[in-house]
Parts: structure tokens; sequence; C-alpha cells
């Protein structure tokens, strides 16, 4: 069991890195308790994986250091490092029995049979998978098949971390949900420090306790799924979780009062002083906008059935501003006005939550 | 992928190919089942003459000789060809400029004329003037292969690893190439040796374009015509008179129609039958 | 020992080269040095064998005959191997599986089965010694894997296309050289290769069916080993110049030589 900290860390794919452009981490200082569930989210190409495969040690970073509990590992191999790895799409070696693969991390190592056998055992009823292993591997459905490799990361009894890349997107969308509960199940049951990689924003909400959301080789904000919701620190994040996601406008800045379309905002926090030419904005999710008899001057240019709510697009000249309804609320003709939530509107200034 | 929809119009767009390849195969083939089963004595007469043909084929000694000596070479030629290729393609580097500079180089050998690879060797290998001849018996090795028929066997058998290993190579390769990363990444994390990796990951991956590899090798060495005659013209005498050689020498030198066309025909069945055996044998294992 | 593993296809390669390094050895020195004594590089460097080729007509057109013949070939397997795979790849129809096979089970003919019918067929037909008759002749073993390698490559394009331009309106035709062609061009860079490759080397078939007006390098070399003596250096040069087409063609093709392999359509 152990602790994981990065310190600094940077990586480029680029030999001789220039620009700003050539990092694919351009600077990550995480922490990470012992036996939490986190995930890693991000659109494609925010660095996630590489992160990930740095934590790994598939990869060796250009720059910074990584300590499992007090120690350097930046210099160790996968092998050393007692950490398992699940991938996008399943790895199982075709020509084994179930039992085989998930017993094959244990014989490399040199184990002796009569614990390989207790220990496969084990693992095969936690992952219901016990009825197949005299099976080949290669029959399986993609499900069973991931559950291999995560068999094969929990049959070894020192591993401190499992890492998921993606694990779920070659799997049929009905069997996604019962494969996530059971990855909580596990989680809840044996404890282990596990990090998952996701670009959907529900994966992650779901299983993790705490969520690292990157962008473009940063970490943007490290927080639960509600702070994440509630309280994003930087437009991305509002913009990225939730779906709809977060509505941004515009706005200017009078004596610490946010206007847009001439209409004062008040908003929950508020910028001590701003510099010249910095870009400011307010950012209110669909949930907490409602239409009122006064605020700011819309008309309807959508509506959309999402269920049991309905997505109502109003538009104030070009800036689009999303607001939900309840499925048997009227949506209003034409004209109507909006007002905001205060206590969940807030300013941000170019892209981060001010104050 | 979506089904293909039955559409009998098609014909029209294979008609040019039927046309084209059963016009060379066709009508030759019907000539050579003509000539194997009639008696010719000159003046374009011919007579019916059965099977005759056929049993005086696989009776002669001269036939089952040419066969035994072709299963040989065959044999060795696919127990070096088929491990050194892939024992190349494993150690090539997978990206790179090492990479091309590889791969460019390696297939040269497979862009000669076959008449210049039977040339080129037979150059290299001349006993008193020869790069190869004049170094092996500099270090004391008798070696002669136009006298001596292991010497030509030995030869023959280096001149065709040396020209065709790199179509296994290439091959491999490829087949090695298709592996995604994460094979490799899940195998070091299960802390797997090379020899494992080999075994677990590698091989069976590399199963389907090993099973053409060593399909095409075997049909085209059982066909090889070209580089050994001009290597050693079949000989000395007739040690290296593979089957393609004897047919050609009965067909064209001796203008022996019946038992040349008796011959084709067992020959093309031959090669047929093995190939098919090989097939079924290679993708015994396979699951749909 | 993992450092050492470039030994391996190092070593491979210098086997590779050595033959064909003392190839052009040969091929610069004079007959007498040759036949004289044993030297591991040309002492009297000369350009003779070479000048004496590029200059007598009847060494050169042997270069010329073979490549008008390859070339020939080449774009009438592909051209007529287009709209067979099409409909290999797209339709089922009465006989395609069997027709399909039919088509591999030529590549597995031994070209010397079909030498003398080959010869008789084309005397026959008035094309004995035509660049035509090896055109032709070669298309019995590249015609069918032109077909197996395009149909490969066609099977990847998602039929939605062709669907998508008959909804458009485009006539069948249209579709297949403005849309469908392009979409295919590296299958048929490949399919051209290997017919150019299989056609380039192939001597049997080429030294029967022609005698002087369409003789092939091939046959002119053969020629010169046997009859005067051995003229050695004219020899490795006419070979060398051989090679110099193969060279070409897999430099151009460097990039596809492993993603045509990896469609395991060899």
């Amino acid at each position: 069991m152990a602790r994981i900290r990065i310190e600094h860390l940077r990586h480029s794919y680029v030999p001789r890195p220039a620009r700003e452009s050539d990092w694919a981490l351009k600077e990550v200082d995480l922490e990470w308790a012992d036996g939490g569930a986190y995930a890693l989210l991000g659109p494609s190409g925010c660095g996630k994986t590489t992160l990930l495969n740095i934590v790994s040690g598939l990869l060796r970073p250009t720059a910074g250091r990584i300590f499992f509990g007090d120690a350097d590992v930046t210099a160790s191999p996968p092998g050393e490092r007692n950490i398992a790895q699940v991938f996008q799409f399943p790895v199982v070696y075709d020509t084994m029995t179930v039992y085989d693969n998930l017993a094959f991390p244990l014989r490399n190592r040199g184990v002796p049979e009569a614990r390989v056998d207790s220990r496969v055992r084990e693992i095969a009823a936690l992952l219901d998978l016990e009825s197949m292993l005299p099976q080949r591997a290669a029959g399986l459905t993609a499900d069973g098949k991931q559950k291999i490799s995560l068999g094969r990361g929990l049959v070894r009894s020192d591993v401190n971390v499992i890492m998921f890349d993606e694990p779920l997107t070659v799997i049929d969308p009905h069997l996604k949900w019962r494969l996530r509960s059971k990855l909580k199940e596990l989680h809840q049951r044996i404890g282990l420090t596990m990090i998952y990689v996701t670009h959907d924003q529900t994966e992650a909400m779901t299983f993790a306790d705490q969520v690292v959301v990157m962008h473009e080789g940063t970490v943007v904000q490290v927080g639960t799924p509600v702070e994440l919701f509630e309280r994003p620190r930087h437009t991305f994040v509002g913009h990225f979780i939730g779906s709809p996601g977060m509505n941004i406008l515009p706005c200017r800045l009078e004596n610490g009062v946010a206007r847009f379309a001439g209409v004062a905002i008040p908003t929950a926090n508020t910028a001590a002083e701003t510099p010249n030419g910095a870009r400011t904005e307010i950012g209110v999710r669909p949930e907490f906008v409602r239409f009122a008899s006064a605020g700011i001057p819309v008309r309807v240019a959508a509506v959309s059935d999402a269920g049991r709510h309905q997505i109502v697009e109003t538009r104030h000249g070009d800036t689009v501003i999303r607001l939900l309804l309840d499925e048997r609320d009227q949506v209003p003709t034409v004209a109507a006005h909006v007002s905001f939530d205060t206590a969940f509107t807030r300013l941000y200034v170019d892209g981060w939550l001010a104050g | 992928m979506s089904a293909r929809t039955v559409n009998q119009k098609a014909w029209w767009l294979v008609l040019p190919v039927l046309v084209l390849v059963g016009f060379n195969a066709i009508v030759p083939l019907m000539t050579v089942v003509n000539y194997s089963v009639q008696e010719t004595f000159g003046n374009n007469k011919f007579f019916f003459e059965g099977v005759k043909w056929f049993e005086m084929v696989i009776h002669s000694a001269r036939f089952h000789d040419a066969l035994k000596r072709q299963l040989l070479f065959t044999a060795i030629v696919l127990a070096i060809e088929v491990p050194l290729g892939v024992a190349v393609a494993l150690a090539m580097p997978r990206r790179g400029v090492w990479a091309s500079v590889c791969l460019v180089l390696m297939s040269m050998p497979l862009l000669i004329p076959w008449n210049v690879v039977g040339a080129i060797w037979n150059i290299f290998a001349l006993p008193d003037i020869g790069m190869l001849g004049w170094t092996l018996n500099r270090a004391g090795i008798d070696y002669n292969f136009t006298r001596q028929p292991v010497a030509a066997w030995a030869t023959l058998i280096a001149m065709d690893v040396w020209h065709w290993t790199s179509l296994v190579a290439l091959l491999a390769y490829a087949g090695l190439s298709a592996i995604p990363d994460a094979y490799y990444q899940a195998a070091k994390i299960d802390g797997a040796s090379s020899w494992a990796v080999f075994r677990h990951v590698q091989l069976p991956k590399m199963k389907h374009v090993l099973t053409i590899a060593v399909l095409l090798r075997f049909m085209d060495s059982f066909m090889i015509y070209t580089e050994p005659f001009v290597l050693t013209g079949g000989g000395p005498g007739n040690a290296t008179t593979l089957l393609s050689i004897d047919l050609v020498k009965i067909a064209l030198g001796q203008f022996d129609l019946g038992p040349a066309g008796a011959m084709s025909l067992i020959y093309f069945l031959i090669i047929l039958l093995l190939s098919w055996m090989f097939y079924r044998v290679m993708t015994l294992g396979e699951a749909e | 020992m993992k450092r050492m593993t470039w030994l391996v296809p190092a070593l491979y390669i210098v086997f590779l080269m050595l033959p064909i390094y003392w190839l052009l050895c040969m091929s610069f020195k004079t007959t007498n040095e040759i036949l004289g004594h044993f030297t591991p590089w040309p002492q009297n460097f000369t350009f003779e064998n070479y000048r004496k080729i590029l200059t007598d007509s009847t060494w050169y057109m042997g270069y010329v005959n073979s490549l008008i013949y390859v070339v020939i070939n080449t774009v009438m397997s592909v051209a007529v191997a287009l709209p067979a795979a099409y409909a290999f790849s797209r339709y089922r129809f009465l006989g395609d599986k069997h027709l399909f096979f039919w088509l591999l089970s030529n590549r597995m003919a031994p070209a010397a089965v079909f030498a003398l019918p080959f010869f008789q067929l084309y005397s026959a037909i008035g094309l004995f010694d035509t660049h035509i008759a090896v055109a032709l002749a070669h298309c019995l073993f590249n015609v069918p894997l032109a077909v197996w390698i395009l149909e490969g490559f066609m099977s990847g394009v998602p039929k939605e296309l062709d669907e998508l331009a008959f909804i458009d309106g485009y006539p069948f035709w249209k579709f297949f050289v403005k849309i469908f062609l392009p979409a295919i061009a590296a299958g048929i860079g490949v399919a051209a290769f290997f017919c150019f490759m299989f056609s380039w080397v192939e001597l049997l078939l080429a030294k029967t069916l022609t005698s002087v007006a369409a003789k092939p390098i091939a046959a002119t070399m053969t020629r010169t080993a046997s009859a005067s003596g051995y003229e050695l250096g004219l020899l490795a040069a006419a070979g060398a110049l051989t090679i110099v087409p193969g060279a070409f063609v897999i430099y151009f093709v460097r990039n596809y030589i492993a993603k045509g392999f990896s469609l395991g359509r060899v």
C-alpha cells in the first residue's frame, strides 16, 4: 500500500522540445492518498494517458519525480513498481486458458504452484470467472476478457495500485454499468488505490472519490464530483462537466459588479482587481437558470426533450444561454427573461475562477 | 461491413479476367491433358493411349528420383528459411530510419530476375575465381559445385536461402508490426521474459502471416526452375535435377509430349494436394 | 543481451550484400583480370563491360524488351483485375467462390507445366516472339495476384461510399474512376508493384515465347554464358544492370512495403 506523489512532472515526446506545444505534460504536481479511487478526466490529447503510463513506469518522464510512499520510483521499470494496468482493449494471452492467464504473473515471479492455485481461484471467485477457468481465453466476450486483464492485476498480492486506461471503450453499452459496478465493488472490498483514466464524465463521476481534470497537459482541478460540478475552478471544467455544460457569458466588470447586456448580474464571488485586457466571463449551469419576469432579455431558440426534463436554448444576440425545465412546464413562446441563482453564478477571469 | 448483395450482372465485371486467365490456363491445360493420353509418331498423327503415360511416369525411376530430390530440397529450404526469416524480423528495429534501410536492403534479392540470381551465385561460387569458391578452397575445403553433388546441393540451398528468406522476413515483420503496443506493455507488467513474450504474444499473432509465408515458400520452392537451372543446369549429372527442370527437359528438350503431359498433370496435382494438406494442418487450431 | 539483437539483421544484410558486391566487383574487372587470379576488388578498374552493353543493341535491347512486356503486363493485369476485384468485393453471384479459388489455383501452377503448351499456343496464333505474348502469358499468374490484392483493399472501403455515390446520381463508371479508385490508390500501387516484380523476374516463359525480336535480357545473358565461353565481366555487368529497375521500384515504394505485406495478401 502506498501513497503516490508526483513532483514537478513534465514530459515531452519530442527529443528536443522547443515550444510549449511540444510538451505533452506541462507541469503536474499531484498527491494521491492510499486506497482511494481516483479518476483522470479530460478530452483526447490532454495528457491523461501519458500521465498514467508515467505512473505505471511504461514511460520515463522528461523531468520530475514520482514517489510511491517514500521511495523514488522514477527510474524503476513497471515490473518493480507493483502496479497493474488494464488497457483500452482487452489484452489476454489467446493461446492460454483463463486459468493460465490469471496464473501467468505469479508463475513469472516464481510463486509456488499451490499458492498460485489458491490465488487464482480466489480472484476468479471475486470476478465471477470461476466457471470459465478451463476455457480458452480467446473465446470470451470483451467484458470477460477485460475481467481477465483485471484479474491478472489483482492476483498478485503485492499490488499497490491498479490503473485503468479507458477500460470500458470496447464493452457493449448495456454491459458497461455492470463492469463499472464491479469495479466499484472491488474497490470497496479490497481497498487498493485505483486510478481510472477516461474522457467520459459519467464514468469518472460515478467511480471516483476524487477527480483530476486535465486539459492540454495541465491539471486544471482536483476535487470531488460535487465540487467539480458546483464550483468549477476553470471554465473548461464547467464546460466539460455536466450535460449540457455550463453557460459561459462574456461580461464587463464595472465597479466590481458584472454586467451582461446592460443587466447587472450578482455573482457568488468577486474579483479583487482585474488586469487590463483580461477576459471576464460569467459561468452558470443550466440547472441554476430560471425564466423570470425580469433579468436578461432572451428569445427562445430551440427546445430539446431529454426525457424527464427539457433543455431550452435561448439566445441573447449571439450568446447562447441554456436552461432546464421540468418536462411538464410550459416553454415561453418567444421572448422572455432569464435570471440566475446567485449562489451558483461565478465570475471567471481569463478562464480561472476569480478571487 | 455490410453484406454483399446478390447480383448476377457482376459476371460482366469478371468477364475480362475470366477470358484472359482462362485463355492462358484452360487451352494449354487441355493441350496437356490431350498429350497425356495420346501417343504420336510424328506427322501430327495422334493415337489415344489411355492412361499408358500416367502409368509410365508414376512407375519411372527417373520421376521418383526427381520427386525425391524435390521433396528433400523443399523440406530443407523451408526448415532454414522460416525460422531464419522470423528471427530476422524479430530482431529488426520496428521504427525509424534504420527500419527503412533494413527493409529496402532486405527486399533487394526479391527483385532480381531469377536467371541473374543463378548467375550471381554461379560467379560467386566458382571454385578458383569466385569469392566464395576461392575462399572455401583457400580455407582447406575441397569445394567445386560443378563436380561435387554435395557442394552443388549446398550452393543451391544457400542460393535459395539468400534469395527468398527476405520474403518470410518481410511477411513476419508485417505481422509483428500489427501487434498493438499494449500487449508488450501488459507483458512487461506481468513480468514476462523475452521467451514468454515470443511464445505467448508474438508467435500467436503471427500465425496468419506465417501460414501464408510457409504456403508460398512451399509452392514456389516446389516449382523452382530458373535459378537452379542457371546455377548448375541440373548437374553434376542429375544431382540437382528438380522436378521442373526434369519436366522441361522432357517437354522442350526431348519433345516427349506424352510423358511430358502426364508428368505435368501429376506434378500439378501433387502441388495442389500438398498445398491443401499444409493449409489444413496450419489452420487446424484456428477458431472461427 | 538486448543490445546485441541488431547483430542479427546486420549479419543477414551482410550475407545478402556479399554476392551483390561480388557481382559489381566482377563487372568492373577486365576478363583478363578475372581469369587470371582471384582479387577481392578490381585492380584495373574498367567501365568497358558497361560501355559494351550500353552501346551494343543486341544487349541493351534486351532491357528494353523486358521493360516493355513488364509494363504492358502490369497495366493489363491491374486494369482487368479492377472490375473483377470490385465484383468479388461487393457482390455475390453464381459460382463466385469457385471462381475465386480457381483464380488462386493458377498461382500454384508450375511454369514448367505451361512452357510447352504456351509455346505451341502462341505460335499457333502467330504471337510467337512478341512482347504481347509474354505480357499475356504472365497474366496467368499476375491477374489472380492482382485480383487477390485489390479485393483485399477494396473490402476495406465501406460499401456506404458506393451507396452514397449512387444516391447522389453518379453513373457507375464515373463513381468508379473519380471516387473509388482514389480510395484504393495504395492498393493499386501494391498490386502494380507485385505484378511488376513477378513479371520482371520470371524467365522460363519469357525465354520460351521469344527468340529475337522480343528477346528479354535474361535470354541474352544466358547466350553469353554458354556460347562465347566465359565473358564473365560482361555477364556481371549485364546482371548488375538488371538490379537497377528493382532498386528504383523498392526505393519508391519503401514506405508501402510493410503496409502491403501486412495485408497478408502476397
